[in-house]
């Protein structure tokens, strides 16, 4: 039986061999190879798979099965989204649109050989890459603090069991405590992500434990949304939260997990819950395959998203130097489908459109009151540059405000859909 | 004379063929209210005789109609099923499909939140009523037209989109709209006559419309581009 089997396949493969042009012989489809699975990565991946009709082989690497996106991450530790509703797993990618999902970690890039190793010893050759890799930390950004004491001082900064994690030590918060944001210096992911996440630790403190105190330290002199963050504290929290800047030191900053102090310009503070938001660079693959400078970040060509360091490669998302684009999973995914299209056009001759680019980051401030910040950009000789802009207005009135938390609802079940499939 | 309009609903007490039914009768709601809500529908629905499919479909003889049926209408699935499974529209299925769309059909693409006020109800299905047969008595009244529409050149709603253009330049709607019309907050976007969304895209852009992502997103789309997404979002295949 297996013998005739065999002989069956073998005929089979002579013939369609036979058959074939000349020409087709030996050539594989092009393939393109996206090492990272989140709003960069995957949306690229599902554009790519979509849109060339099986022509190119979409091979997607991604360590994690399940995908929690940082997006909203902050509205299940405020109660606001259970920890499902913000999963997502990559099934549809390979049963949908035919791709390749291999769940494994990149661990080196061969420029020179296009190639890709893999944690698990496989190497992937590619036509092109796409490097999404997100965030690390920077070593050292703040002294006392590494991953291996991320369990005392979560950064949660990547979603996940360091969200689960966070949320248990806030709930467990002794009466009246204190919890501490060490916040991150720019460029960093999400910019009014700490300023929403402190809306959010103030929403769940406000109902379970009302004399508790929040303790913002920050590096920088302003940040995101300031004005409307501040007024919708003062309205929601007033008196619980208390941010210092760096005129009070807040530059110099040191953390001591062990007797859960924080250090601000040498005085000691104990704190009770301390969320430790490290400065950050490219995600650590791209330094290795040399595609991030001194920054620590990637930069792009800002018409293509292509490295500028390497042209057969594309670098997206939080990974890069986009100009005037802030590091959110909107600006990945609108850059995603740039070089999605660049990619097509380089390797089956698709037609090449002017990029264009857009973001918009809704954050909520307590129930109902939602607001909102967004641009658009496009790409100028030197950088992605901004075109135009919009932010909420404070006093904006109440229906407004939930008219626009409401949206930010439909823009996760939309950008989720855009990306995961 | 507006008294004269005020519908009529007969509601019979008491179980049909009953020897002597006790019969009542009261107002559905104030028309004259509910044409000001109607307003709400009037950028999508058309009303009236000569009235012609829209954004949504026309709401001509309404009451009584199966879910659905409108011919050549692009319907959600979800209301094609309803609509096959027996959804008719009646005052009762028309009052809860108003006070929550999705409950009642959750994929439709009719982009309403819902109206909460049981009496705001009332009213708009009174003066809805009035374009149904029977009564007879009701005036014919012309489709009404949405206010701030912008005013645009014959050139301009002449011009024939590229749809492949369209389809590099709705990734940046998809971000938000998705593609299969659902409406989880946002609106749907999918299947629009092309000149509705060319005029509600020129409406953004001239700032007519209030919505500030919209107005910045259309702000910057060229007439061509607002062509070649109406283009395509029209004649997706879903």
């Amino acid at each position: 039986m297996s013998l005739n089997r065999r002989s069956f396949l073998g005929t089979g493969l002579a013939l369609g061999a036979a058959l074939s042009a000349p020409a087709v012989i030996g050539q594989a489809r092009p393939r393109v190879v996206i090492v990272g699975g989140g709003a960069g990565g995957a949306t690229a991946a599902r554009y790519i798979a979509k849109d060339s009709g099986g022509a190119i082989d979409v091979v997607l690497i991604e360590p994690g099965k399940t995908y929690y996106t940082c997006f909203f991450s902050n509205l299940y530790l405020g109660g606001f989204r259970d920890f499902a509703s913000i999963a997502h797993d990559y099934g549809r990618l390979a049963s949908r649109y035919g791709i390749n999902v291999i769940h494994d970690l990149a661990v080196d890039i061969d420029r020179e050989a296009r190639s890709v190793a893999l944690a698990s010893g496989h190497a992937l050759g590619y036509d092109r890459l796409i490097v999404s890799p997100g965030i690390d930390f920077v070593d050292g950004a703040v002294p006392g603090w590494d991953l291996t004491v991320q369990n005392r001082m979560p950064h949660a900064w990547k979603a996940g069991s360091q969200t689960q994690l966070l949320k248990a030590q806030i709930e467990a918060m002794r009466e009246g405590g204190v919890f501490c944001m060490v916040a991150p210096p720019d460029p960093y992911r999400c910019p009014p992500g700490p300023y929403e996440r402190v809306s959010m630790v103030a929403h769940v403190l406000k109902d379970r434990n009302p004399t508790a105190k929040i303790l913002i330290v920050d590096p920088k002199e302003k940040f995101s949304k300031q004005a409307l963050f501040e007024e919708g504290w003062g309205r929601h929290y007033p008196g619980m939260i208390e941010r210092v800047g760096p005129d009070f030191g807040a530059a110099n900053v040191e953390v001591r997990p062990d007797s859960m102090e924080v250090v601000i310009d040498g005085t000691p503070e104990a704190v009770d819950v301390c969320n430790v938001i490290p400065a950050q660079k490219a995600g650590h693959i791209a330094g290795l395959a040399g595609l991030a400078n001194d920054s620590g970040f990637c930069p792009i060509v800002p018409g293509t998203m292509q490295s500028r360091i390497d042209e057969t490669i594309h670098v997206l998302g939080d990974a890069t130097i986009a100009g005037d684009m802030p590091k959110s999973a909107f600006s990945a995914n609108s850059q995603a489908k740039v070089a999605a299209m660049q990619v097509r056009a380089a390797l089956t001759g698709a037609r090449a459109f002017p990029a264009k680019y857009s973001n918009t980051c809704w954050s909520l401030i307590d129930t109902g009151d939602g607001v909102k910040v967004g641009a658009s950009y496009q790409a100028a000789e030197d950088k992605i540059a901004k075109v135009d802009g919009f932010v909420s207005q404070t006093g904006e009135d109440a229906a407004l405000r939930k008219a626009t938390f409401e949206e930010s609802l439909g823009w996760y079940a939309g950008i989720t859909a855009d990306i995961f499939g | 004379m507006r008294e004269e309009l005020s519908l009529i609903l007969a509601l019979a007490l008491g179980g049909a063929g009953a020897g002597r039914a006790e019969t009542h009768v009261e107002a559905i709601g104030d028309p004259v209210r509910g044409a000001e809500i109607w307003v709400y529908c009037s950028g999508c629905h058309e009303i009236g005789p000569g009235a012609q499919a829209s954004i949504g479909p026309p709401l001509t003889g309404l009451f009584g109609r199966r879910a659905a049926t409108v011919a050549g209408f692009p319907y959600s699935l979800s209301m094609q099923r309803a609509g096959q499974d027996g959804l008719t529209w009646t005052l009762e299925t028309l009052d809860a499909y108003l006070e929550n769309p999705v409950v009642l059909v959750s994929g439709t693409r009719m982009s309403f939140p819902g109206l909460e006020d049981a009496g705001e109800r009332a009213d708009l299905l009174a003066f809805l009523r009035q374009y149904s047969d029977k009564p007879s008595n009701i005036p014919e009244a012309a489709p009404t037209a949405r206010a701030g529409d912008p005013v645009l050149s014959e050139a301009t709603l002449a011009l024939v989109g590229d749809p492949a253009y369209g389809e590099y330049l709705s990734s940046e709607c998809t971000t938000c709209h998705q593609r299969d019309g659902s409406d989880q907050g946002i609106p749907s976007i999918t299947l629009w006559p092309q000149r509705k969304f060319v005029l509600a895209m020129h409406a953004y852009k001239q700032h007519l419309r209030p919505h500030p992502v919209m107005q910045m997103m259309a702000g910057r789309l060229s007439d061509e581009e607002i062509a070649a997404l109406a283009a395509y979002f029209g004649a997706l295949g879903l």
